[in-house]
């Protein structure tokens, strides 16, 4: 049988004019994190990190192993309390520099105007950054609830506004039919990303069962049942094949065209960094070295330094043509 | 996906033999009696037995045949067929489906039953002993599952919800003061008719509360840590229970409980009792067949809200927490409202066979309430696979039921001589069949999980892919 056929995004790099030179960073953000620092012990994982991403953009956090982007990602989706630092949110328009000092000095965790609202993420618990301030993520090792069915991993990702509609447990026990539409919307929301991520014939499979491409693609899809405004991916293209590597390029751009949903992603796989990235970010031992387009980013002599260590020009270009920077 | 050439495999005729005379072995185990051998009646009157060796015969070798061609024919067209097969679903969950409202049925006529084979002075060792012991033992199995099984949360204190619920009831029964406002209120015969069902949902509603009280402290912790702390939460009730006299009147225990009344009607020998009020003779069984149905209802109220719970978010959210809290956490779930509702659902379900237990007895003590009993239960729940409603039937049957009948083998006296009691081998009995199963099965009887929701079919889950929880 033929392969799936690859979606209707072109495999190779788009020419540099196609490609948005202006991040929307600077003129939209959604997240703006600032003197982020966070320290086990003596061990400063993060220091002094300031970066935005853009509504709409794919961010990415690169670095060397070790650089601190999960730590990074740990921080925003609440996972770990930052040691300093600031990290807003917002949803819809509402200015964050003009609120979000406000915002600081108050004891709340969000604000809300009539443009939107704005969230401090790093007071936040790690469920309600999910729950409220719709920050999804992934994780670097999957972490899918194997000895669950694919659709139930996605009907778990619906839990909040299901168990709203079940009017916390005790509509949903006594069977009220406000109930089960709701549940039957959550289970067309289902379909929509199983389809998309081309799980729908494996849909009542344990997940545990399904390849290890698969359970990255389902991940996702389950992330994005919770309707987030920004997705965290960690290293979504490990493991994957070139196949794989390139139908995820093609998902991860429909994530932020269709649906609207900004993407902050960690990745080792430069053909997946440099191919969708808007906006790069790059992390060596805990502070940022270089920040800009995936192509300001790839002639930093920093990052190169950083990435191949190497003093010598021509080698770095040796190095560099052989990893197809 | 694949379309493979239909491979044509030769018929496997010595597996069919053999399949076909292995029916047939069933069927002459199944005919020899029903078929094989007739009573009949002599001329004066004597029973003969008339031996059908012919008829037998023909049936056997009927089943023979009639299994080698059904064999061959499903051989032959397996070649045929190029659709892949989809997997049939596991007997597991064949018999659940089937086999629970036969089970069911059969429970509703089983004291019925009894009293027709065994006489009313009979029947009531089979109703009460027998019947509504395992029933209680169900009914705390499927508890404890919410929170073993669904939730992950190692719990080895689970008697002390038992002891909560049954105290409550003892507590408000039988105290004074209550008794006199409510026959201030309501006058004088109300409290001690209505006592159960008034006190049953408070028993429920205080164990549940205590089941928040100890989720509270153990919410950080996880696998032994907080299968040791649970433990020492069921010391602490019991020892508090044997120590504060004043309170619960010590190792003398409760006596004198009210007995669960007939929706008021008393089950007594007097003339507004059960017996005079329906017109027939006073005997103690309808007290012991009503108590039946009683803690048949109850059982079966805990299955059908577990079966449901577990197709709502909230029991979802249990599994997924069982599977992997972190991810729980990353999809919004607030996990410590998600286990503070897994204990208390458990433990209100608990208190629900507490009360029960401490109605049907009249009499409770601390003994009741040892980690024996903890143990017990949860050797239930793991014997009947995690999860498993229908595991935790079998498992109670087998090992509180199992025990019962060890009282039955009066007759090995006859090997063994006068002073042999089975009942005494037990515990040695018990911990063989748990070594056996560790060996035979060690996810448990039941071995597969049943998904709460499908698109097009329902695949069961093997085991081997469910998490047993890390707390």
């Amino acid at each position: 049988m033929d392969d799936p056929p690859v979606p209707a995004c072109s495999p190779r790099a788009p020419a540099p004019a196609e490609r948005r030179i202006l991040m929307r960073a600077l003129s939209d953000p959604i997240l703006k994190v600032q003197n982020l620092t966070m320290r086990f012990g003596g061990l400063v994982a993060v220091n002094d990190l300031t970066f935005t991403a853009g509504r709409g953009d794919i961010t990415a956090l690169i670095g060397p192993n070790g650089a601190g982007k999960t730590t990074v990602f740990n921080c925003i989706t609440g996972f770990y309390k930052p040691t300093t630092g600031r990290m807003a949110l917002r949803h819809g328009t509402i200015d964050i520099d003009a609120y979000v000092e406000r915002l600081t000095d108050t004891p709340n965790d969000h604000l809300k105007s009539a443009d939107g609202s704005l969230y401090l993420l790093e007071r936040m618990p790690d469920f309600q950054v999910s729950a409220r301030a719709k920050v999804a993520r992934t994780f670097q090792n999957i972490r899918l609830f194997s000895g669950m069915t694919v659709l139930e991993n996605l009907m778990v990702a619906q839990h909040n506004p299901l168990m709203v509609a079940s009017n916390w447990t005790i509509g949903g026990l006594l069977g009220f039919a406000g109930f089960r539409k709701r549940e039957k919307a959550a289970i067309e929301s289902a379909k929509y990303w199983l389809e998309k991520t081309k799980l729908i014939d494996r849909a009542d499979d344990p997940a545990g069962e399904l390849p290890y491409g698969d359970q990255r693609r389902l991940e996702i899809a389950r992330a994005m049942c919770t309707e987030p405004v920004l997705l965290c991916l960690d290293e979504p293209a490990a493991g994957l094949n070139p196949r794989e590597s390139l139908e995820l390029n093609a998902l991860l751009r429909s994530i932020r065209d269709d649906h609207g949903t900004s993407l902050l992603l960690i990745e080792h796989d430069m053909s997946v960094v440099m191919e969708i990235s808007d906006h790069v970010v790059v992390l060596d031992y805990g502070t940022k070295i270089s920040d800009g387009t995936p192509d300001q980013v790839k002639s930093d002599p920093r990052v190169i330094a950083a990435y191949l260590g190497a003093e010598d020009e021509a080698e770095v270009e040796k190095i560099e043509a052989e990893v197809g920077l | 996906m694949m379309m493979e050439a239909p491979a044509r495999e030769p018929v496997n005729f010595a597996g069919l033999l053999k399949d076909a005379a292995f029916a047939a072995a069933i069927a002459f185990g199944l005919f020899s009696l029903m078929l094989g051998l007739k009573t009949d009646q002599t001329l004066n009157n004597q029973m003969v037995l008339v031996p059908r060796p012919g008829l037998l015969a023909a049936v056997v070798g009927l089943v023979f045949v009639g299994r080698f061609l059904i064999g061959y024919w499903q051989a032959v067209n397996a070649g045929k067929i190029t659709k892949r097969k989809a997997p049939a679903t596991p007997l597991a969950l064949k018999i659940e489906k089937y086999g629970t409202a036969a089970f069911v049925g059969f429970l509703f006529v089983y004291p019925m039953m009894v009293l027709g084979t065994a006489g009313p002075s009979g029947a009531i060792k089979w109703i009460d002993n027998l019947g509504i012991q395992i029933l209680i033992y169900i009914m705390l199995g499927w508890g404890l599952n919410i929170v073993v099984g669904l939730a992950g949360l190692l719990d080895l204190g689970y008697v002390a919800f038992y002891a909560v619920g049954a105290y409550s009831y003892a507590l408000l029964a039988t105290s004074e003061p209550v008794r006199e406002f409510m026959a201030g209120v309501v006058g004088p015969t109300f409290w001690p008719l209505w006592a159960f069902w008034i006190c049953l949902p408070v028993a429920g509603i205080l164990a549940a509360f205590w089941g928040v009280l100890l989720g509270f402290p153990v919410l950080r912790l996880r696998g032994d840590y907080l299968a040791i702390v649970t433990l020492a939460f069921g010391e602490i009730i019991r020892l508090v229970l044997i120590n504060w006299v004043e309170f619960s009147g010590g190792y003398a225990g409760i006596s004198s409980i009210p007995r669960p009344s007939f929706f008021g009607v008393p089950f007594n020998a007097t003339e507004s009792g059960f017996a005079a009020t329906f017109g027939l003779e006073f005997t103690p069984i309808y007290r012991t067949i009503f108590l039946f149905y009683v803690i048949l209802i109850l059982a079966l109220i805990t299955a059908v809200v577990s079966t449901r719970l577990r197709r709502l978010p909230v029991g979802r959210a249990w599994e997924a927490l069982r599977e992997d809290e972190i991810a729980c956490r990353s999809l919004g779930i607030n996990t410590v409202n998600t286990k503070l509702t897994a204990f208390a659902i458990g433990a209100m379900f608990g208190g629900f066979a507490g009360a029960f237990f401490a109605a049907r007895q009249g009499f409770i003590s601390p003994e009741s309430f040892v980690f024996l009993e903890s143990a017990q239960i949860l050797a239930i729940v793991v014997l009947g696979g995690m999860g498993s409603l229908l595991g935790v039937v079998i498992a109670s049957i087998l090992l509180v039921g199992g025990v019962e009948l060890l009282r039955e083998l009066d007759f090995l006296k006859a090997y063994f001589g006068d002073n042999f009691d089975p009942a005494q081998y037990r515990m040695l009995i018990f911990g063989a069949c748990m070594v056996l199963m560790m060996l035979w099965k060690p996810r448990g009887l039941i071995s597969v999980r049943e998904p709460s929701v499908f698109l097009k079919e329902k695949k069961a889950v093997s085991s081997d892919l469910v998490k047993e929880g890390h707390g």
